[in-house]
């Protein structure tokens, strides 16, 4: 199936009790999927149609405040359109997830694949200083996967995660095992679980009231005190990433999300020809896996960021990797997608010749 | 594989993915997606590999389907050395030039038209995929076939088998 419909399965099989959407292209088939699968009748989950992106986010603001598992999804223009209400989720410390399906931009742009909202998803994006999870699928199967594993993070930090994909990913088709379907929580569940909830209270008392509203600036820095614990501890302990070929490597290639695949044909392509070249594959793009980079940077002659941006992540990379070396860029730009042998034409030209 | 939208140029792709499926292969399926409806190109990258798929997007590939002039004109460079090229001359007015791979005409859209059924055309291509690179037998396609249609046009299940065969008798060399 494709990764819009993986999505879309493994929701109604993890529970999620809401999802709140408008269509967009590259990430339609989310939507049409849940409409066709119709889960209201089933697991009892809400589908709908919000009449814009911003209606979208603050019904996933009002259900994640309830204890309710829920989420949307949409691509770049839209996600744009959500950076408000994702604020003030980030600020409500409320859990939800949100699916982009990044295509190129600025503006209304392509409907083609792009990674150029990086700095978007992984530097805030909306006002303040907050985080979110961001997951980077590079299959169809990890499209499935991080629904429940979006889910599970934003329930364990009470924050939002969200998964970061891309036109390629959203459309393919790939072979994909979907997860166990388990019963949505009950009523009394969530209160357990979520005592925070306005309705998380015991039944007959006063609801909490959830606010982003402190006029008292010193509260106000305690909740940024205690955001930024939260965000230290995510980084602590929740940066993923994959290897490929880097025990033996000269060089290193960093590409997140469906490019890391290209790069790994490439890769495959090089080490034929006799170049040792490894792939380091950021699956969480915040947290950044920073001790990862700086340990394969330590070993290499040089590192080429691969994304399908104008140069992002790279400033990451290089915060990262802690000594001199070079680290040079390859994007393209606008929709296009590079193929194995111009990453490989690339790396020769930043480094070989 | 690659035409104009409308030839069925996805479908056949994702039939020829899930027959894979069927075969306990691993598969990609990646289309160039968008605008492209009725009259405009489409075209679609189908890995079959016994082994993990890396990349999904490829710049070479072993077998080419054209199935109009824009698409040949894009992908007969990108044929690999010793690869095969499978066109349908219908449309197109320039026959691949290409010495160092093995062309093969298959005149589907003239059968489609004998058999007076055009939309079966795709399947008519298909069958003559399957005859040239023997890449997955018949009954998987069936099979594929089967679990990508609603049952309720599972009688047209029979019209495709047809197609397919007598895609496979076109092929001549």
């Amino acid at each position: 199936m494709k990764g819009n419909e993986a999505i879309a399965h493994a929701a109604i099989r993890y529970g999620v009790d809401g999802y709140f959407g408008y269509p967009i292209t590259p990430q339609s088939e989310v939507l049409e999927t849940l409409e066709a699968l119709m889960p209201w009748e089933t697991t009892g989950m809400v589908v709908l149609q919000a009449e814009s992106e911003v209606a979208a986010i603050n019904m996933v603001y009002g259900g994640a405040a309830t204890g309710k598992a829920v989420m949307t999804s949409s691509s770049s223009p839209g996600v744009s359109l959500m950076q408000e209400g994702l604020s003030y989720i980030a600020a409500g410390e409320l859990p939800a997830l949100v699916v982009n399906v990044m295509r190129g931009g600025p503006g209304l742009g392509t409907i083609h694949p792009s990674q150029a909202d990086y700095f978007q998803a992984t530097k805030g994006g909306g006002h303040g200083d907050y985080h979110f999870i961001v997951l980077a699928p590079s299959s169809v199967q990890e499209m499935a996967d991080f629904v429940g594993l979006g889910f599970d993070l934003a329930f364990k930090y009470r924050t939002p995660a969200m998964i970061l994909a891309d036109g390629i990913v959203g459309q393919m088709m790939e072979k994909v095992k979907l997860p166990a379907p388990r019963p949505r929580r009950s009523e009394e569940e969530i209160r357990k679980q979520c005592p925070w909830a306005v309705t998380g209270r015991p039944e007959g008392r006063k609801p909490n009231i959830m606010t982003t509203l402190e006029l008292d600036s010193y509260k106000m820095e305690e909740h940024n005190e205690r955001y930024q614990r939260t965000y230290r501890e995510i980084e602590r302990n929740e940066a993923r990433y994959e290897e490929f070929y880097t025990d033996d490597a000269d060089y290193l290639i960093v590409a997140f999300g469906s490019i890391a695949r290209i790069c790994l044909k490439a890769i495959e392509d090089a080490r034929a020809q006799g170049i040792r070249i490894g792939l380091l594959r950021p699956i969480t793009l915040w947290p950044f896996p920073s001790e990862a980079v700086e340990r394969l940077a330590a070993k290499v002659k040089g590192i080429l960021v691969v994304e399908l941006n104008a140069g992002q992540m790279i400033e990451d990379v290089r915060l990262a990797a802690a000594r001199q070396l070079p680290i040079r860029h390859f994007g393209r730009l606008g929709g296009i997608v590079p193929n194995p042998q111009e990453v490989l034409d690339a790396f020769h030209r930043e480094f070989i010749s | 594989m690659a035409g104009f939208g409308g030839q069925g140029i996805l479908s056949m792709g994702k039939i020829l993915a899930y027959a894979g499926l069927m075969d306990n292969l691993e598969v990609t399926w990646m289309p160039s997606y968008g605008p492209e409806q009725r009259g405009g190109t489409a075209n679609v990258t189908v890995i079959l590999s016994d082994s993990p798929i890396s990349s999904p997007v490829l710049d070479t590939f072993d077998t080419a389907v054209i199935l109009n002039q824009q698409s040949l004109d894009k992908f007969e460079e990108k044929v690999k050395p010793g690869g095969t090229l499978i066109y349908d001359p219908y449309g197109i007015h320039r026959a691949p030039q290409r010495t160092d791979i093995t062309v093969h005409r298959i005149d589907a859209m003239e059968a489609t038209f004998d058999m007076k059924s055009s939309k079966t055309y795709n399947m008519v291509v298909l069958g003559a995929i399957l005859k040239i690179t023997g890449i997955v037998p018949i009954d998987s396609v069936m099979a594929g076939l089967k679990k990508v249609l609603p049952e309720r046009h599972h009688n047209l299940l029979d019209l495709n088998r047809q197609a397919i065969i007598r895609g496979m008798e076109l092929v001549t060399d």
